[in-house]
């Protein structure tokens, strides 16, 4: 069973792809360009399709996804946290 | 899939190009003749009116955008004959002409002098021919280099980035080398990619073109945005599926253009492309804009890749939805014409995911309805540039 998919595995957030992630589960992900495993402590609640940290994220460092820049941290993100639009922001316009 | 030797039915044109529909159309050049559009479409069975809200007051490159998508709807294959009504006649005239160039047969009206009961009588008599005309059209067997496909997404979600759009992109990568015209576009929804766009291109004088366009695009935003955007790009559907940023956004779309095409052109709204290949076309990424656009460029057959559940169809295009959110697949069924949320389960590969895309595409070119056909959905929107005069 996958809880959740990450696109490169030097990304620093994976998606949740089932309904019902709840803080606390161990979840199982899949690294889809390398074809590895990966497992993952919720830390939140996380709806399906959003994302969680793979791996620690400092304020104003920078979230990677598809192995590229998606926007800056504005509030420090713990792995397995839900990391979205509170703790994320974009760096254009 | 193996696609060497692949063929279509379809109906061909004078103009040398295919159509995967046979369709009437009643097509007003303005606001003021949607009335009398419709009472046509009424009279005729198997006419379809194209109502629009726009037309008037128009003027430089928003007219001739306007002018441009017009012609392009009416001379689209899909297109058999097309019924055009204007308020005046010089307007209504100029759109048919322009149609009149593929060779097929068309007729304009013009309402003043006439009014709509007059108008609508005569146009109802020619659309009356053009569709017993166009119902003894037969398909015929084309090979696929013939197709024009393209594709854009809407209400995406991340589960467009991992499935939907990656499955598109497994199918431009398998019809690109047969010759297959392919386009896609959505400029804002680039911002954050563009320079993996840009790498894609063909030659320097291709990246130039997108680079041009892209950062016209730019200079819109800046000028008339009042935040960072994130209000409406991405939009509420997007953040409510889990895209945070437009960057993230513009990534998962970017999957749409496959691992292996080349980006062999770059055209702007609504313009035709002139080889085979992958274009690029300027456009909104508000869905109905760009399907119309696309239309109007003379695509025939759309992938749409959702996340959320975007509904939209379109009067002449057929829209292809696909789909990996396992819940959308679930609460909007009825939308979805090919299900690839086993990807995300690892229970179906890409290779697999996009042979079912390439089967569905096939028997959506043969005549089979899409779910957004069968459901009525139509949506014809016209982009404009700025105010009207």
């Amino acid at each position: 069973m996958i809880h959740f998919v990450v696109h490169d595995e030097n990304d620093s957030v994976g998606v949740v792809v089932v309904e019902g992630v709840k803080s606390g589960q161990e979840l199982s992900g899949w690294i889809m360009d390398q074809d590895k495993d990966i497992k993952v402590k919720a830390m939140s609640d996380i709806p399906i399709g959003h994302k969680l940290a793979i791996r620690a994220l400092g304020k104003d460092s920078t979230v990677i996804k598809y192995g590229v820049d998606i926007g800056r941290v504005v509030a420090p993100i713990q792995v397995g946290e839900h990391a979205h639009v509170h703790n994320i922001k974009t760096k254009r316009w | 899939m193996e696609l060497k030797n692949s063929t279509f039915l379809g109906y061909p044109r004078d103009n040398g190009r295919v159509g995967v529909r046979n369709h009437v159309i009643i097509l007003p050049v303005d606001d003021l003749s949607n009335a009398a559009c419709e009472a046509v479409a009424n009279n005729i069975k198997g006419a379809m009116a194209i109502p629009h809200p726009y037309g008037r007051l128009q003027f430089g490159a928003d007219l001739d955008l306007h002018f441009r998508t017009l012609i392009g709807t009416g001379s689209n294959p899909n297109v058999a004959a097309v019924v055009v009504i204007g308020i005046e006649d010089q307007w209504a005239k100029k759109v048919a002409d322009g149609i009149a160039a593929t060779g097929k047969p068309v007729s304009f009206f013009g309402i003043e002098q006439h009014g709509d009961h007059d108008t609508i009588m005569r146009a109802s008599k020619v659309a009356r021919q053009y569709v017993q005309s166009a119902s003894e059209l037969r398909r015929v067997e084309r090979p696929l280099k013939d197709l024009w496909v393209s594709t854009k997404c809407g209400e995406s979600d991340t589960t467009s980035g991992c499935g939907a759009n990656p499955t598109v992109g497994d199918a431009f990568d398998k019809l690109y080398p047969h010759g297959v015209t392919l386009a896609f576009g959505e400029t804002t929804e680039l911002t954050g990619g563009e320079h993996l766009v840009a790498a894609r291109c063909r030659n320097d004088e291709v990246r130039k073109k997108f680079q041009f366009f892209f950062d016209r695009y730019q200079q819109v935003i800046e000028r008339h945005k009042t935040s960072d955007l994130s209000d409406s790009q991405p939009t509420k559907g997007n953040i409510e599926g889990g895209l945070t940023t437009i960057e993230e956004k513009a990534l998962g779309n970017i999957q749409k253009i496959g691992r292996k095409c080349m980006v062999d052109g770059a055209i702007d709204k609504a313009e035709m492309p002139t080889a085979p290949g992958l274009w690029f076309m300027d456009s909104s990424s508000a869905a109905a804009e760009m399907l119309t656009l696309l239309g109007a460029a003379g695509f025939v057959v759309h992938f749409f890749p959702t996340g959320q559940g975007n509904v939209i169809g379109n009067p002449i295009l057929p829209v292809i939805k696909l789909c990996a959110n396992p819940r959308t697949v679930r609460t909007m069924s009825e939308h979805i014409d090919v299900d690839v949320s086993g990807l995300l389960r690892r229970e179906m590969t890409p290779d697999q995911a996009g042979d079912a895309l390439l089967d569905c595409m096939f028997r959506t070119a043969n005549g089979r309805l899409t779910a957004a056909e069968a459901l009525g959905h139509r949506e014809f929107v016209l982009t404009r540039l700025y105010e009207s005069a």
